[in-house]
């Protein structure tokens, strides 16, 4: 069974982003649904999937429902960090080919700069944890070092290429007027912002915002009714492989491995098809060992794949186009952001940081301490 | 860091290993795999309870990173360094280098046990190069 074109994207949108005070997380997600539905020409009366994920409230899949106003047939609250919206990507397809709903939205919304949201985070010393509490690894930062040290020992990776890489997502930035950070950034400025946890440095690390987005998910047969040219999926992945960091066997090798390897097979493409790629960049690392596990580079050499500018703006490899977590925003759970940037690509609406003739992406999100990893792959044609 | 569910009845003989200078993991009755952290079932071929062992305590460095920015329970402490050990028996574990510690440690150095007081006042496994 494949989900491919089971269901085509018809709507996306963001809610403010960056610092919103005047909000709470929940009238963030009303702001991203309003404006995904104006986009897609669909109402809320239509929605009838609701795909929802946070940290936030007591039952986020209740309170945002309620607080919309929607009674789904079709509700889902996959959690497993910020790769969930990728999850729910394929959860939607398969729902609509199963004829459960025909239009579901995928909604996310934090204020955690803004109101101090109860944190994804939230330092636990139970269970599996009580194993790790006690060393004062800061969390996620310091699982991710601990990859990069892994990996910089394994195959003779530096700071110095992984300094590129928030220098080249910094130049996608620049050419997005909705992001955060767009300031020009240098080399030698990301590797003297200052220690975290070694090897990474502070400008390694994604930034701490507010905001929210909405992605309206739809049956092919509403998808081919409304005047956006359908955004279809064509390959969805997702694996889970451990919850703490001392628990994932290869420190080099991601759930991406699983994931994509899935998503490629279902699309029937290959990587050398696709036009444009974004993904998840929670740390410059992330990227580097999500590139590896999803075959673009071979194990190891993702350092000198980063390098040099080549995923930037007029590079070879488009990757992150909208500035990404380090430099577009970053509250909390990026991942939606992945699909929104995708879709804008694909329907040619990304002015300045537009790449040219966009008809195949692919979007890959990792969750946790690269603990989670949903790949999609969308396509026009 | 609070501590008032643990130990709990998965980690109880752990936690008593740490007090009397042990460190303690699981291994298989079925598959001899070795289990950790300890689960009432084997992570590999899914038997249950698997038995109590004790770890000569010798490992290998398999990562280590030096905390600059500590969580706020940890600032008086940073910088530090966290590491993951793969002991002898084959398990992984998360630890500290112990009393003393300085960054002169690299991924592949060889380490031991030794138990100091952790945060909440009970014995902790931490590390320290052989």
């Amino acid at each position: 069974m494949s989900l491919k074109r089971a269901c085509a994207i018809a709507g996306v949108a963001e809610s403010r982003l960056g610092v919103v005070p005047d909000s709470t997380v929940l009238s963030l997600q009303a702001e991203a649904l309003v404006a995904a539905l104006a986009d897609a020409g669909l109402e809320k009366s239509d929605v009838d999937g609701l795909l929802v994920s946070g940290a936030w409230g007591r039952l986020p899949g209740l309170q945002i429902a309620e607080y919309l106003g929607i009674q789904p047939s079709y509700a889902d609250s996959t959690m497993v960090g910020g790769a969930s919206f990728e999850f729910h990507l394929g959860h939607a397809a398969a729902a609509i080919q199963a004829g459960l709903c025909k239009v579901a939205v995928i909604l996310y919304g934090s204020t955690q700069r803004s109101r101090a949201d109860k944190y994804i985070f939230q330092i636990r010393s139970d269970l599996g944890y009580q194993y790790e509490a006690p060393y004062g690894l800061p969390t996620p930062v310091g699982a991710y070092a601990l990859a990069a040290a892994r990996h910089f020992a394994q195959y003779g990776t530096t700071s110095e290429q992984l300094a590129d890489l928030a220098v080249s997502t910094r130049q996608w930035a620049t050419l997005n007027p909705k992001a955060y950070r767009r300031e020009p950034l240098t080399r030698d400025e990301v590797l003297t912002s200052g220690p975290i946890a070694t090897p990474l440095n502070k400008l390694d690390c994604c930034l701490f915002t507010d905001g929210g987005g909405a992605v309206v998910v739809v049956s092919p047969d509403i998808a081919w009714t409304l005047d956006n040219p359908p955004v279809w999926l064509l390959g969805q992945g997702e694996s889970v492989s451990h919850a703490q960091i001392s628990e994932m066997r290869d420190l080099t090798v991601t759930p991406a491995a699983a994931s994509g390897k899935r998503a490629f097979e279902m699309a029937g493409v290959t990587h050398s098809d696709l036009d444009v790629v974004e993904i998840y960049d929670s740390f410059t690392i992330t990227v580097l060992l999500t590139l590896e596990s999803l075959g673009f580079c071979p194990a190891g050499a993702g350092g000198s794949f980063i390098a040099d500018g080549r995923t930037g703006p007029g590079g070879e490899f488009p990757l992150n186009t909208n500035g990404g977590g380090l430099s577009y925003c970053h509250p909390g759970q990026y991942g939606i952001f992945l699909i929104i940037e995708a879709v804008r690509q694909l329907r040619g609406e990304c002015d300045a940081r537009q790449v040219n003739d966009a008809a195949l992406a692919l979007i890959s999100g990792t969750g946790g301490v690269l603990s989670s990893n949903s790949t999609c792959i969308l396509g026009v044609e | 860091m609070t501590d008032e569910d643990l130990p709990d009845p998965d980690s109880e003989p752990y936690w008593q290993g740490a007090a009397a200078g042990e460190l303690r993991y699981r291994r298989c009755r079925d598959c001899d795999a070795a289990i950790f952290y300890p689960r009432s079932l084997c992570t590999e071929c899914g038997a249950p309870d698997p038995d109590w062992a004790t770890s000569a305590g010798i490992g290998t460095v398999y990562a280590c990173s030096r905390v600059h920015r500590a969580p706020p329970a940890f600032r008086d402490q940073a910088p530090y360094t966290v590491l993951l050990v793969d002991l002898d028996e084959g398990f992984r574990m998360m630890s500290r280098l112990a009393e003393g510690d300085t960054d002169a440690i690299s991924i592949g150095d060889r380490v031991r046990v030794v138990f100091n007081i952790g945060p909440v006042g009970r014995p902790t496994p931490y590390f320290t190069p052989v």
